[in-house]
């Protein structure tokens, strides 16, 4: 008999998740982050123009229902010629790029740290903790802005110092399902038969907290984002001629005036990527963690 | 309460300390030479020699740590690069317009917030709940330096209605008494510059509660949910008493809890938030002249001014705390 057909060797989160296909919140939020994905790929096929190619007979076009408008540029042009269309088409790469990996280190350094400190307590747990509530004694984006202030503004500055701040939100939910899990009788059954620790934490507990954390991840990437994008508009994130939403925005504050085209279009692309991020955390939270529920 | 309060005290010490570790180290991680960074590159040599001197960059790392502390308890936060002014006079001088904005705002996110989310909550899966539920899922997920930009494209370029930018318009005059200019305007009872204070700060107030209000609507309407299924409500309706006493004595008494805490929460995303808001609007606080060091690289600003923000997100959590035990007695017995 082939292990699989057994149901109780299905993680219960499948069950859960199947859940989510009722939700329509989540089913809203899937679909808007799956359109996001592929668009970030199919950025090369889907672009009319190359994002950085400036153009100095198409300055500042409005997008194509404008009286002026051409479809040649859908959704105008910048200061600089570009495509606004195609600008924001690649931007969804830059972002994607910014959640995943901003998310990807708070969620790898977090869930390590949470780990180690619910399951060995005493000292080390004092020490982490003690350093996440440091991370948490500054205002949101405060800390990130400083981190890339000092170590200079570029992209890869900017995830890393998003992932740093990120990276409390990890730990703290990981430390308590691992203080939970480790009272009942199968972590001490496996200490029992002497499993080494790493085996226990990562095999036995860590599954059993995946819940929260897929909760915790999705709206983290919803947040990076915007993060990401308040950084670029700062000056501290992406660098020109990176085609970078926020960085957009910042750009086009001049022509508020003149081209308001050129400022609308990516505050709606944030607005739709990271609503879909919250929607599914939400629909998520329901579904995996109703303890979290708000 | 007393007990309470002494303990959590005594907890904000290390954090406190924690934040200073942090902000002195970052300087010192920074690749490069502490002196140059703080001074600049086009610093002279004897100026190098006399801030090294100065802030003992020659001593061990934990050394100057110590000295780093024992400026900041004289209240010395250095000089800024460029203007030569001190650090902690520039932050005195700003942080009243800080403060003033994310005050209002925090007062708009309260007010509507609530409001929203008690009618939400009184007619669960109405017109009105979708579409205030919808909104405040927009509102997290907003952007708000450019909803700051398109508030001033519709309400000041199109519309003409609110001003631009700055706490006040040219030839207003205001005599300034503790630089919060609206409570400055109430105590002179200069009237015209009290329109004009308060006309100034609706559009960055607004913009910067976006994302608080939405929280607290948010919050408030399950908070509501919650507490309207139980019991005591039903007893409270079954005895005749009239629909709005029962939600506004018996229901939101007890939705105030977690709302509060939420409520408290939120100073972390207004200080945030105040340094996009503020280079927005050219809101002259800590938020934008934070913004203008970053950019001219000045790090005895920007080392000052996060200190600043940070130790003052400390005390105010700690408040939040304190008001929290005061509203549920239980917190403080644990």
């Amino acid at each position: 008999m082939s292990t699989a057909s057994n149901p109780y060797d299905r993680h219960p989160i499948f069950d859960q998740l199947g859940q989510l296909w009722r939700n329509k919140t989540a089913i809203i939020g899937l679909v808007i982050i799956s359109g996001f994905i592929l668009v970030a790929i199919l950025a090369p096929v889907l672009s009319p123009h190359d994002p950085v190619e400036t153009s100095l007979y198409d300055q500042l076009k409005p997008p194509v229902w404008h009286e002026t408008g051409t479809w040649k540029n859908i959704l105008g042009t910048d200061e600089l010629g570009r495509d606004t269309l195609s600008r924001i088409i690649y931007g969804a790469r830059v972002s994607l790029t910014v959640a995943i990996v901003s998310v990807g280190i708070a969620f790898t350094l977090g869930t390590l740290l949470g780990c180690i400190s619910g399951y060995y307590k005493g000292f080390w747990d004092s020490l982490i903790m003690r350093i996440m509530d440091m991370i948490l004694a500054f205002p949101y984006l405060l800390l990130a802005i400083v981190v890339v202030a000092y170590l200079g503004p570029s992209l890869q500055n900017a995830m890393m110092a998003i992932g740093i701040t990120y990276v409390p939100r990890f730990a703290r939910i990981v430390r308590g399902s691992v203080l939970e899990e480790c009272e009942k009788d199968y972590v001490m059954a496996a200490r029992a038969v002497g499993a080494p620790d790493w085996r226990i934490i990562f095999i036995g507990i860590l599954p059993n907290c995946l819940g929260p954390l897929i909760v915790q991840t999705t709206l983290s990437m919803a947040s990076a984002i915007l993060d990401a994008a308040a950084l670029s508009f700062l000056g501290l994130g992406a660098q020109p001629p990176t085609p970078e939403w926020g960085g957009m925005i910042a750009r086009s504050r001049a022509l508020i005036l003149r081209a308001s085209w050129v400022m609308t279009f990516p505050g709606i692309a944030i607005l739709l990527a990271v609503l879909g991020f919250n929607l599914l955390g939400d629909g998520l939270r329901d579904a995996l963690d109703p303890r979290l529920r708000d | 309460m007393l007990a309470y309060i002494i303990r959590r005290l005594m907890i904000m010490v290390p954090t406190l300390l924690g934040v200073t570790v942090i902000v002195f180290l970052m300087l010192h991680a920074t690749p490069g030479d502490p002196a140059e960074l703080l001074l600049g590159e086009r610093a002279t040599e004897k100026a190098l020699h006399e801030v090294r001197e100065h802030l003992g960059l020659n001593e061990p790392l934990h050394v100057q740590y110590g000295l780093f502390l024992k400026r900041l308890m004289k209240g010395d936060l250095g000089e800024t690069i460029w203007t030569r002014q001190k650090v902690w006079t520039e932050v005195k001088q700003r942080f009243p317009a800080t403060i003033e904005l994310a005050l209002v705002a925090l007062f708009i996110s309260c007010f509507a917030g609530m409001i929203l989310g008690i009618i939400s909550a009184t007619k669960q899966y109405s017109i009105f709940d979708y579409v205030s539920m919808l909104g405040a899922l927009a509102g997290v997920s907003m952007p708000i330096f450019w909803l700051g930009l398109v508030f001033m494209l519709i309400f000041s370029l199109n519309l003409g209605w609110l001003p631009l930018s700055g706490r006040l318009s040219i030839g207003v005059d205001l005599e300034i008494v503790t630089n919060f200019y609206i409570l400055d305007a109430i105590i002179t009872r200069n009237w015209p510059a009290f329109k004009d204070a308060v006309w100034h700060i609706i559009m960055p107030a607004v913009t910067l509660s976006t994302i608080p209000t939405a929280i607290v609507a948010r919050m408030t309407r399950s908070a509501m949910l919650d507490v309207l299924r139980q019991d005591y409500i039903k007893t409270a309706k079954a005895k005749g008493l009239s629909h709005l006493k029962v939600i506004f004595k018996h229901a939101l008494r007890n939705a105030m809890i977690p709302v509060v805490t939420t409520i408290g929460l939120q100073f972390g995303v207004l200080l945030g938030g105040a340094i996009l808001t503020e280079t927005i609007f050219a809101w002259p606080g800590v938020g934008k002249w934070m913004y203008d060091a970053v950019m001219q690289r000045d790090y005895m600003v920007i080392q000052g001014g996060t200190l600043f923000i940070a130790a003052l997100f400390v005390v105010i959590n700690l408040c939040v705390d304190l008001m929290y035990a005061i509203i549920n007695p239980r917190i403080s017995v644990q």
